[in-house]
């Protein structure tokens, strides 16, 4: 207790709220000013931003009329008349139920896939059954469901199918693309750094420009690839290349004596791979990896330009409408929410996994 | 087959660039023989044993494990690391991996032995090496002593002809040495597998060597039974050496 007592008298700032504030806020003249210039900046901008979006906001479906009425706040009543379009597209309307089936189901997919549990061949099942019952219900034209052409597809399912199937089916060849340019045989290292170089040094947009203007020339005539599938192939390949060289950098950074040991118990190149050295590899580049899952999450919105009704271009739909002219910044703000959740899901789900290995390892 | 040797070296030679690793090797090992090697550090002494599976690629000359030539065939390359388990200087434990997941990797998917099987016998090893209660920890949470111990069981799950030891105690720190030479010298007392280790213990050499070697500058200069070799050394280098070692 004598401790206690030595201590220098109390002062308002030693303790309590009046200290925290003084300490975290404005312990020095640098910090104080940072403080203030970011209170001012807070109030310049929140209340203007939640008067927008809930106290002038319109919601009342009635609609059009009231948000011209409004000129200072959100017109929400917007996403309550076009919420199907900007979700599905221009997917039959009384047949929308089976998009929300397949992002139901996408949902389920990426749940199982994240789960460690899985981790094993019985994803590959999954996925088939996934993709079988995904393409079922988008197409139909089975079980008596009416067939519905790709042409129509859009809006969140489709932009799902670019995604999550351009990261399922790029991950399997980013590794390949990784390990054949560490390869020792000389012609699968240069192709595979060739593919990594080509491909990385084009823009998306070309790629996607190829793939549905370039592409079907090359074809025989009467011969055709569907423009969605191209635009699918192209998101694949260039995810790939991207992938590839962040995968690549895990296997750089695992130390010459883990190959050794596997090597020294006599495993094979897949044995070793497989069980040795992709784990630790990809376990390494789990903050590259889905900083560029996410950039390529947002990426797909890119097939706006060869006239794919995706998430965004669904949105871009939902204003061109005369009576809702205006209401552009309505339609981002909730398309740019959607997109966020999922990208805010990665990357929380990333920070987990990572805590989950420190943890088991205790490293 | 009989009398046949378990590893013969017919004038090895190995370059790094200009650099003349070893230079005419010639070492015959029979079964069951017990060798140390020691030796200045850059004598080629680690690179030697790292030929013998094939870590390192010798240029000239043989290397015959077992009746089988090491040349560039994968499968006769993998036969051999199947039969001649290595530890290293730094464990090279697998980190992601338990340490019955480490027992048992190898036996499993190159043995083709039934997990059950293969983790009954990783158990014994691990009591042999006295460490059955760490079965489910992850080498990072294990002592550098308890790992190096792991590396030799995990060595041992494949039950090899020939154990290469790769300066198994210099990345130790001091206590933990004398519990890895333990397990050594009772692998060595009970005998059956060959084994070939550099080291500087030369207590260890004393008391299970058959025959200590001494390389300098990628030579075997001086061969002998442990007995002669620490008490009346031939050659002027290993004179020097001895001296530098056992001064202290």
């Amino acid at each position: 207790m004598a401790a206690v007592t030595a201590r220098a008298p109390k002062s308002m700032f030693d303790s309590g709220l009046p200290g925290w504030i003084y300490r975290r806020l404005f312990s020095s003249p640098s910090n104080a000013l940072i403080t203030i210039l970011l209170v001012w900046l807070a109030l310049m901008t929140v209340p203007a931003a939640f008067d927008w979006l809930v106290i002038s906001s319109v919601f009342d479906a009635e609609g059009t009329r009231a948000c011209r009425a409004i000129d200072n706040g959100a017109c929400w009543a917007l996403i309550l008349e076009k919420h199907r379009l900007i979700l599905f597209g221009l997917y039959p309307y009384d047949q929308q139920w089976r998009p929300s089936i397949v992002v139901g189901l996408f949902l389920v997919l990426i749940g199982v896939s994240c789960s460690r549990r899985f981790w094993n061949l019985s994803l590959v099942p999954i996925w088939i059954v996934g993709i079988v019952a995904i393409a079922g219900l988008m197409w139909g034209g089975v079980l008596g469901l009416t067939f519905v052409p790709n042409e129509r597809w859009g809006g969140l399912p489709l932009t799902l199918i670019l995604s999550v199937f351009g990261m399922a089916f790029a991950f399997p060849l980013a590794i390949l693309l990784a390990l054949g340019r560490r390869s020792d045989l000389p012609i699968i290292k240069t192709i595979c750094v060739t593919y990594i170089e080509l491909i990385r040094g084009v823009p998306l947009i070309s790629l996607l420009f190829m793939a549905s203007v370039m592409f079907p020339l090359f074809l025989p005539e009467g011969m055709s690839i569907d423009k969605l599938l191209r635009a699918q192939i192209a998101i694949i390949m260039f995810a790939a290349a991207y992938q590839a060289e962040v995968i690549r950098g895990g296997l750089q950074a695992i130390s010459k004596g883990q190959y050794e040991a596997a090597e020294a118990l006599g495993l094979g190149y897949w044995q070793k791979t497989g069980f040795v050295i992709l784990p630790q590899a990809l376990r390494i580049v789990i903050p590259p990896m889905v900083n560029s899952l996410i950039a390529l999450f947002k990426d797909t919105s890119l097939v706006v330009i060869i006239g794919l009704y995706d998430l965004m271009n669904a949105a871009k739909a939902s204003f061109v409408d005369p009576a809702w002219r205006g209401a552009s910044l309505e339609a981002y703000v909730f398309i740019g929410a959607i997109y966020f959740l999922f990208c805010f899901f990665m990357s929380k789900y990333s920070q987990a996994l990572e805590a989950g290995f420190a943890r088991a390892e205790k490293r | 087959m009989a009398g046949q040797p378990m590893i013969e070296m017919t004038n090895v030679n190995k370059w790094y660039g200009d650099f003349h690793v070893l230079t005419d090797i010639n070492l015959k090992v029979e079964k069951g023989e017990r060798i140390v090697i020691c030796g200045p550090s850059g004598s080629g002494k680690s690179t030697m044993i790292r030929c013998i599976n094939r870590l390192e690629e010798h240029q000239s000359g043989s290397i015959v494990v077992d009746g089988v030539e090491l040349a560039n065939d994968v499968k006769k390359i993998e036969a051999i690391r199947r039969d001649v388990g290595m530890v290293f200087q730094h464990f090279n434990l697998f980190p992601h991996l338990t340490v019955m997941e480490n027992l048992t990797l190898a036996p499993i998917w190159v043995r083709k032995t039934p997990k059950a099987e293969a983790e009954a016998n990783a158990m014994k090893y691990l009591e042999r090496v006295r460490i059955p209660e760490q079965a489910q920890k992850y080498p990072g949470q294990l002592s550098g002593g308890q790992q190096q111990r792991v590396a030799i069981a995990r060595a041992l799950c494949m039950n090899p002809k020939v154990m290469l030891f790769d300066e198994p105690t210099s990345a130790l720190d001091p206590e933990m040495v004398k519990e890895v030479l333990d397990v050594m010298v009772t692998l060595a007392q009970e005998g059956g597998v060959t084994m070939l280790c550099v080291t500087h213990e030369m207590g260890f050499a004393r008391s299970v060597a058959n025959r200590v070697l001494f390389m300098d500058r990628g030579q075997i200069v001086e061969e002998n039974t442990p007995e002669e070799f620490f008490h009346n050394p031939q050659n002027a280098r290993t004179k020097l050496f001895l001296s530098q070692i056992l001064a202290h």
